[in-house]
């Protein structure tokens, strides 16, 4: 139990492209610092601290806590910088939540941040996998995806046109959100037709690479209702790791997120998270994830997954609208990615979701997911936690 | 001077970084190679706790915290896991050219898999629990790819 309750009050993001030439790092960073700081109604001196992170190798500098300084206005404030690979930032999220939890600071930036052009994404993420065992043999981002989809499609014979589904709506939500990089609505026959990567993973089941940044603003209990209509209160958050070298997995199941999410349920009294839940922010990266990912969360028994998905029940105005972001499969500013899931949730429950608003949200999830396969995830509420 | 940065074109500074670095095995992976070179056998260890057989071997089981003392020699010979096909030119492939088939191969005796290359099999055939076996690198040099590929028993 938190020492003291935590809320999202102000949420910045930039506008996502593939390249940001016109912006170095830091400027880029202080868009999405502006934004943030506009939406919670504070300056930079009502912040207390800033936690702010990217990932490792990707940009090659390797003390952004201080050389972002001019961007995030930490000139003189108290910075740290957390790096977690996939799940930067959503660790940045819960990194920022303990911080104001533990009631050593009221308010706490988040930024989270990745000029994702300006390197060899293979090289950097290759760094992520034991140099001794995995390194020589390794098989990419997009191939240890392709192989947990295949172990799946092995144990339930699912097809790729059932991962397909999972893109189409995740690029016609994109359509709604202006910050998403790619909006445009694809077919499940473009899906299927576009260009074969890694079996069973087509070009258009997964995510692209991108420039951008999120902030987010978390406050205590006192500082978060006197300053924010609606408030987004944390209700918990939870994350585990169960991976030293790649044939340690259970591809095809992904406990990391079995276990999490079990937890999380549990510490806050969900029940029925197929009920209770009104939104998930998922970090998804490539389509099978939409629907493995939701059974290890508990959302759909294990093998329903493909059949919930084909309902429309993760659609907009579906029972439970799945990444009305367009997610990650849309957008993917690699430390950022998971902040944005946070953003996008707390943007929900407070309406200010526009034309991608999914109506009367009382609870929201968002996930992180690093390409080694571990998981965190983020329990928002409208209302605040009576634990 | 003019304000509007609407003409002014972005500049790029091209670079790398090359770093050399030094990553040392340590005694209980280095078993595991030695052993190959020896005996063209994969050294495993065990957790005489839990039972768990481990390759690679580890000196610590994650599971139960303890150390592993027992070592198993097991002959390579094993199962497919799971794999994938790839068959565009990804950047990971480095210098091998696609198709190339990676896989998790669960060697018979061990209760982890290994990541590994599949070879001399059409793409099409494989599938999860085929049988397999390693082929041997005619020079060890101490690294994963001492096993040169696994290929069907």
């Amino acid at each position: 139990m938190a020492k003291k309750r935590v809320a999202v009050v102000g949420t910045g993001q930039t506008m996502h492209k593939s390249h940001r030439p016109d912006v170095n790092g830091q400027e880029l960073i202080h868009e999405a610092v502006k934004t943030a700081l506009a939406d919670a109604e504070l300056t930079i001196n009502d912040i207390d601290a800033i936690v702010i992170g990217n990932m490792d190798h990707f940009e090659g500098i390797n003390y952004v806590d201080c050389w972002s300084v001019d961007g995030s206005g930490g000139w003189m404030k108290p910075i740290i910088k957390l790096t977690t690979g996939g799940t930067t930032g959503s660790t940045l999220a819960i990194g920022g939540y303990h911080m104001v939890a533990s009631g050593l600071f009221e308010k706490v930036l988040i930024i989270g941040w990745e000029k994702n052009s300006e390197s060899d994404t293979t090289g950097a993420i290759t760094t992520a996998f034991d140099p001794i065992w995995d390194r020589l043999v390794f098989a990419g981002a997009i191939a240890g995806l392709a192989a947990e989809g295949m172990a799946y499609m092995t144990e339930f014979g699912i097809t790729d046109k059932d991962a397909a589904r999972v893109s189409v709506r995740d690029r016609k939500h994109a359509c709604n959100n202006p910050y998403a990089q790619l909006r445009q609505e694809v077919t499940l026959e473009e899906v299927l037709a576009s260009p074969m990567l890694s079996d069973p993973i087509h070009l258009l089941d997964v995510c692209p690479r991108t420039d951008g940044a999120c902030a987010v603003i978390m406050a205590s209990e006192d500082v978060a209702q006197k300053i924010c209509p609606t408030p987004a209160w944390v209700w918990g958050t939870a994350n585990r790791h169960t991976y030293t070298y790649v044939g340690d997995l259970n591809l095809g199941e992904i406990d990391s997120m079995k276990y999490a999410a079990a937890e999380l349920w549990k510490k806050t009294g969900i029940t029925e998270p197929r009920k209770q839940i009104d939104v998930i922010e998922l970090y998804q990266p490539y389509s099978f994830a939409g629907i493995i990912w939701i059974e290890a969360m508990g959302i759909i028994p294990r093998g329903k997954g493909a059949e919930y998905i084909w309902s429309g029940a993760t659609d907009m105005g579906g029972e439970l609208p799945i990444n009305p972001s367009g997610g990650v499969i849309a957008c993917n500013p690699i430390g950022a990615t998971g902040l944005i899931r946070c953003a996008e949730a707390c943007t929900q429950i407070m309406g200010k979701g526009g034309a991608r608003q999914v109506p009367d949200v009382n609870l929201a999830v968002s996930t992180g997911f690093g390409g080694c396969f571990w998981t965190d995830i983020l329990l928002y509420g409208k209302q605040k936690p009576d634990f | 001077m003019e304000q509007d940065l609407s003409k002014v074109t972005p500049l790029v500074y091209e670079s790398r970084i090359g770093v050399p670095y030094n990553w040392w095995a340590g005694k209980t992976a280095s078993r595991f190679f030695e052993t190959i070179a020896h005996d063209k056998k994969l050294a495993a260890t065990k957790c005489d706790k839990c039972g768990k057989v481990f390759v690679p071997p580890r000196k610590t089981c994650p599971e139960c915290f303890v150390d592993t003392n027992s070592w198993v020699s097991l002959s390579g010979e094993g199962t497919v896991v799971t794999f994938t096909v790839v068959t565009r030119k990804l950047a990971a492939l480095g210098k091998r050219n696609p198709p190339v088939i990676f896989a998790l191969i669960r060697p018979d005796g061990a209760d982890t898999a290994m990541l590994h290359i599949l070879d001399n099999i059409a793409p099409e055939k494989v599938h999860t629990g085929l049988a397999v076996k390693p082929v041997f690198s005619e020079n060890p040099k101490g690294h994963i790819t001492d096993i040169s590929h696994f290929e069907p028993v």
